[in-house]
């Protein structure tokens, strides 16, 4: 379980993306109150989902306009065709925490992994 | 209805195809598509897949194990319609009664006449194009690109980065200057200039020298430029040949109301081919985006299926990005509409900005160079204000 931030540096409607672990983690607070996490990389392209637009429980990219669901990582319609992972988030002394998924990502092309490169 | 048939098997076209789907449409599907490839996607042609980066498969538009039940005619042309029956003829002598049309045959890219016959020249919309516009250049010193549109800067920028010397020929005072407006455009020169492209800019062809293949090109003032390839990026046409004397209204592209229904019932028009009416400019114009075929698939698709009654919520203004160099370009609204234009973010000489375009204080468009994170925060401001008609 990894430390995010309290919870209250993370406001309603807000991003934030986390680079200790790699690839980097989307945490998201949304405008209903849930605090949801996803892979923060676009499947497309090296985008970053922290930067896109958040309305409801999905994410639109902010490059290409497609569209993640943060519940379940599925993606609306092209251009990104794979779903990115969901993690776990626990909230626990009003700290952030994210439990990382053991899935293997699905990176866009040209990227890789830091150590894989 | 019964039968559907969608004409043009890109992304508007199979949007739509899917959006009819999603809305409940469960009869026959037809996809007619001119090209024999499954739908692909455009935008990397001038920039990764051109530079190799990423490969053919990664430009499908459908994901794996995407199930439809859509029957495609591929490598077949639509080459006549008769709106009232609305029967649909096909280059294979076949034609094809539908109870409903989607017509997203796109654009194509114009050419410059006299050039056809000779090899090294080349345009850039079909994947076609882009394998024999890559494997030309993987041989080629000297690249002249005429016109300073999307297509051209994108296509410079990309060569550039495999190392050819380049000639960006321009007939205004900027690459882009047409969509981001003289001042912005002068920032795009200058990015281009610093890595080594040649801009020449207020010049006019008067011809694409060679005999069998090219070897330059003439400029009005006499300059010959030498060249091994020649890209003309001047621009695309509505692929609407197939539709004259249909009784479906076309002007610059097919004619549609604001929510994408032609001038014939039973008939939408969807993408790059269609004019749709936009209430907020009071005109009908065509956006030759793909944000726009993505928003406005679902619309044509509620169109078709309800017969028009359907009320479209209002198009989101027009959004696109561009790719060059290691620069991001994001772009939404008219800059023509615009008395000033101001940085409010970053330094246009560092390439990493964000301005603001406004008529007296209304935000009319923003541009983000370089700024994906700020831009989406504009961009929200812009699409959330109210809107104003008129
Ligand atoms: C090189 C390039 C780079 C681009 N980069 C960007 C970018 O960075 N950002 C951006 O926002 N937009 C970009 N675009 C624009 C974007 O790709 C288009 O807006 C988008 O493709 C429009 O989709 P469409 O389905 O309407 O038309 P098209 O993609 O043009 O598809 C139309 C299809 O219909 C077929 N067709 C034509 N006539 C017939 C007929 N009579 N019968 C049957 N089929 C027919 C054609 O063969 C084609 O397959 C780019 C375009 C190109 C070419
Ligand atoms: S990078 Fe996310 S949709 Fe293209």
């Amino acid at each position: 379980m990894i430390p995010v931030c309290p919870l209250a540096s993370l406001p309603r409607g807000e991003a934030l993306r986390l680079d200790v672990v790699d690839p980097p983690i989307a945490v998201f607070h949304t405008d209903e109150g849930d605090i949801l996490a996803i892979d923060d990389t676009c499947t497309h392209q090296d985008a970053s989902l922290a930067d896109g637009w958040l309305e409801g429980c999905e994410i639109e990219c902010p490059l290409h306009a497609s569209r993640f669901n943060l519940r379940t990582g599925e993606v609306d319609a092209p251009p990104a065709k794979r779903p990115v992972r969901v993690h776990q988030v626990v909230v626990e002394n009003d700290v952030i925490h994210v439990v990382p998924s053991d899935a293997p990502p699905n990176l866009p092309p040209g990227v890789t992994l830091k150590g894989q490169a | 209805m019964k039968t559907v048939c969608v004409v043009g098997a890109s992304l508007a076209g199979l949007l739509t195809a899917r959006a009819l789907r999603s809305q409940g449409y469960g009869g026959r599907l037809v996809v007619v598509g001119a090209e024999e490839h499954r739908p692909y996607d455009r935008p990397p042609l001038s920039k990764d897949f051109l530079k190799g980066v990423i490969g053919e498969s990664d430009l499908a538009l459908e994901g794996g194990g995407e199930q439809q039940d859509i029957d495609w005619r591929l490598g077949v042309a639509a080459t006549g319609l008769d709106a009232t029956a609305r029967r649909i003829t096909l280059s294979d002598g076949t034609s094809l009664v539908a109870d409903g049309i989607v017509i997203a045959t796109g654009a194509a890219a114009r050419t410059l006449p006299g050039t056809e016959a000779l090899r090294g020249v080349h345009t850039l919309r079909t994947l076609d194009d882009a394998r024999a516009l890559r494997a030309d250049l993987a041989t080629a010193r000297r690249l002249v690109v005429i016109g300073g549109g999307f297509i051209g800067a994108e296509v410079a920028a990309t060569a550039r980065e495999l190392g050819l010397d380049v000639t960006l020929v321009e007939s205004g005072e900027a690459p882009l200057a047409a969509v981001v407006g003289p001042t912005m455009g002068r920032v795009i020169a200058d990015l281009h200039e610093r890595r080594g492209v040649r801009l020449v800019r207020h010049a006019y062809v008067t011809e694409v020298t060679g005999t069998d293949r090219a070897d330059g090109v003439r400029l009005a003032d006499g300059t010959h430029l030498p060249a091994d390839v020649v890209v003309v990026g001047i621009g695309a046409v509505p692929s609407t040949g197939w539709l004259h004397g249909s009784g479906v209204e076309l002007g610059d592209g097919v004619l549609c109301d604001e929510g994408g229904g032609t001038s014939a019932p039973g008939i939408v028009a969807v993408g790059d081919c269609a004019a749709w009416y936009d209430p907020v400019r009071g005109r009908h114009h065509r956006v030759e985006h793909w944000t726009g075929a993505r928003q406005r698939a679902a619309v044509a698709a509620a169109t078709l299926l309800s017969a028009g009654t359907a009320r479209p919520e209002p198009a989101r203004p027009a959004y696109f990005w561009s790719d060059q160099f290691d620069v991001k370009i994001q772009f939404i609204g008219h800059a023509g509409d615009a008395d000033t234009v101001t940085v409010e973010e970053g330094d246009p000489a560092d390439h990493s900005f964000l301005a603001a375009y406004r008529q007296g204080d209304r935000l009319v468009a923003v541009l983000g160079v370089n700024q994906v994170r700020l831009f989406t925060r504009w961009r929200r401001h812009l699409e959330t204000a109210p809107v104003q008609t008129g």
